[in-house]
């Protein structure tokens, strides 16, 4: 303090330095060491549980199951809930929820569709329009979470049935069907492109959601802008006060958000070939349950978007090795909603280690 | 004084009421709005209600499954004086309740396309016969194969878990149709003829059906027939199959007879579908009501079941022997959706 006022620098990290000391010297036994690792790395859990999975299924059910096909196929089945758990994430680590991310899904998917079928647009626009649906989709969402400050679980419920409603009433709920989609406009198609790599066969939509997911985790990581993301999930005043735009960052994240969902909507076109207004009524609790089990916390703030990326993995290892092994559909169900718990409860275990 | 002016007042609104209850009215109940199936079926109800001179009003659920807003339906109908109610029931055996009070209080109400648990709590349902429609693709896909049917190696792309009771019809009139011996006729599963590779469930959208499709596929990749509960299942199992490159090998039925899955047989994705005739349904029950609330009458089942057959046909491109059916051409002119 003397000679310097300003100077609280070295006050900081003297006592910084002191305290870290001890923290660390005092909790050395096995099962510390794990709470730690998992806390600063909260993918583990779930890559773990995936690869045990894999390996368990892959020893039932031999070369059936434990073959490029069969495995890639796990990543085609994902692709779609994989992509959509993305934007559920993001939403999720600002300690919200997004209900309507299968409403914004399909209707995002409709609009691609029945722009260039019913208005005779450029595919091409019509792809951008519908990726546009979406990013407003997303804004009305971030605008009522942000500035009129409603509960995102209420914001976004309400959403979803209106978003669901535009769809149906916009489409009559008339499917296009895959083959009118191919003869004139191979375009929306584009995410069922695919390539055979020795007998494993990856589709653009699988190589999207991996590629996005790797962005995603890097820009969360490593960018100011996804740091933000974690600041206001974690606590928004505190945020606040240290001079993070709480509004815009939560907006951004929603609006970005529903692009990824737009995307989704592209991707969905591909995997069933048609377009049809019916499909992904489920998307979001199917994405909030890759999240959950992905170890990211429904508090928010904390966990690793890789997470929702093996959360949607361990889904799919769970509902087609169930099915190889001949198993009734509603084993799958049960195994999940005990996936979800045992997450949900390791998370609160490894939240004492801040505690 | 005042309670005699109000009296008054009300006794002129009853009779008012009453007065404008002469012109017969009736009730449309659906499970949603939106499905095209309930679209035509309400056009059907409006065109056959103008006819008669019959007041039609249209409720519908939410999403298929929303029961409470049907039982609200059902309690203004009653409220509003109808002499009849056509329901297709999302929840099939919770809203007997409601039923009942309707009966009781006079009204006829008919079933349609969903059967009531049980049957008879509606005072007639009309349907289509699904356990026919499902006999009558898996006959034409027998008959389409001729003697390597012994060797079929059958993928069924059901409804849901729950086993709903259309989807059960379906299947195992199917199995039937093609020569396989049924287990327990009242669900699907318990079948021990090696031919089924599996069962799996579709939702009754693409979405369901080419994943059910890939993981039937994982069982076994040889799969050359797929039963479908409805069209656009199949087209979501062609989806999986066009990515092994299997399409043109693979026998894909269903049923339905929307035009998207009409139009599909004409392309080559399924070879036959079962069609139903939801507008005809909806209009034999408009009539139905006018003349129950013309002289009382009921209407009768059809001989031998336990409810009114409205019929379905096979529509096929490729007609096999000994089985009826339509053309493509004749399936278009007649199809919903």
């Amino acid at each position: 303090m003397s000679g310097n006022a300003d100077d609280f620098e070295s006050v900081v990290k003297t006592s910084r330095s002191e305290a870290v000391a001890e923290f660390t010297s005092q909790k050395k036994g096995a099962l510390a060491r794990l709470q730690h690792a998992l806390h600063v790395n909260p993918a583990l859990v779930p890559l773990f549980v995936l690869l045990a999975s894999i390996v368990v299924f892959g020893l039932l059910l031999g070369s059936k199951f434990f073959s490029p096909f069969a495995l890639t196929l796990i990543l085609q089945q994902v692709q779609i809930v994989g992509i959509v758990a993305a934007a559920q994430s993001l939403v999720i680590l600002t300690a919200g929820i997004d209900l309507s991310v299968g409403a914004i899904m399909v209707l995002s998917s409709v609009v691609m569709g029945q722009f260039t079928f019913r208005y005779g647009i450029p595919v091409e626009i019509s792809i951008v329009l519908g990726l546009v649906t979406g990013m407003l989709c997303g804004f009305v969402n971030g605008w009522l979470v942000a500035v009129m400050k409603l509960p995102p679980f209420i914001v976004t419920l309400g959403m979803w049935q209106i978003v669901l409603a535009t769809n149906f009433l916009y489409s009559a709920n008339e499917t296009i069907r895959a083959q009118e989609i191919e003869a004139n406009a191979p375009l929306l198609q584009l995410f069922a492109m695919k390539f055979n790599v020795g007998g494993a066969v990856f589709t653009v939509g699988v190589i999207f959601m991996v590629v996005l997911m790797l962005f995603l985790s890097y820009v969360l990581k490593h960018t100011a802008w996804g740091r933000h993301v974690y600041a206001v999930g974690d606590d928004p005043d505190a945020a606040q006060l240290s001079g993070v735009n709480v509004k815009s960052v939560l907006i951004s994240v929603y609006v970005l958000s529903g692009l990824i969902c737009a995307f989704a909507g592209w991707a969905l076109i591909g995997r069933i070939g048609s377009v049809s207004p019916t499909s992904g009524q489920l998307a979001n609790i199917e994405s909030i349950t890759a999240v959950v089990i992905g170890g990211i916390s429904l508090f928010g703030g904390r966990g690793s978007i890789l997470g929702a990326l093996f959360g949607a993995l361990i889904v799919g290892v769970f509902t087609l090795g169930l099915r190889l092994a001949g198993a009734d559909a509603q084993w799958t169900f049960l195994l999940i909603g005990a996936l979800i718990i045992g997450a949900v409860a390791v998370d609160q275990w490894i939240r004492k280690v801040s505690a | 004084m005042k309670k005699l002016l109000v009296g008054t007042a009300l006794a002129v609104i009853t009779t008012a009421g009453a007065a404008a209850a002469q012109d017969v009215s009736a009730c449309l109940i659906t499970k949603t709005d939106t499905n095209p199936f309930f679209v035509k079926m309400r056009e059907g109800a409006e065109a056959a209600a103008a006819e008669a001179g019959i007041t039609l009003r249209s409720y519908a659920g939410k999403v298929d499954g929303d029961h409470e807003t049907q039982v609200a339906a059902i309690e203004t109908c009653i409220a509003d004086g109808a002499s009849g109610i056509l329901l297709t029931a999302s929840d099939t055996s919770s809203i007997v309740s409601a039923v009942t009070q309707a009966r009781e209080a006079g009204l006829l109400v008919i079933a349609l396309d969903t059967p009531l648990d049980p049957i008879d709590a509606a005072n007639s349902t009309f349907a289509t016969d699904n356990f026919l429609a499902g006999e009558l693709i898996g006959q034409w896909a027998a008959a389409t194969l001729g003697d390597d049917a012994a060797n079929a190696k059958i993928a069924m792309l059901d409804l849901a878990v729950s086993q709903p009771t259309v989807g059960v019809l379906r299947d195992q009139g199917f199995l039937q149709g093609f020569g396989i011996e049924l287990g327990d006729p009242n669900k699907w599963g318990d079948e021990t003829d090696p031919r089924i590779v599996g069962h799996d469930v579709t939702a009754g959208n693409e979405e369901g059906g080419r994943k059910a499709m890939e993981n039937l596929l994982a069982v076994d990749p040889m799969i050359n027939v797929v039963y479908t509960i409805n069209e656009p299942a199949a087209a979501g199992a062609y989806e999986a199959l066009k990515a092994i490159g299997r399409e043109n090998d693979v026998l894909i039925v269903s049923v339905d007879g929307g035009c998207p899955g009409v139009q599909n047989i004409a392309d080559g994705v399924i070879g036959a579908t079962s069609q139903q005739y939801p507008l005809r349904m909806a209009a034999l029950g408009i009539e139905a009501i006018a003349a129950y609330a013309a002289n009382g009458t009921l209407p009768e089942n059809t001989p031998g079941k336990d409810f009114f057959d409205t019929g379905v046909a096979l529509v096929t491109d490729k007609p096999a022997e000994g089985v009826d059916s339509i053309s493509v051409a004749e399936g278009m002119d007649l199809c919903w959706g």
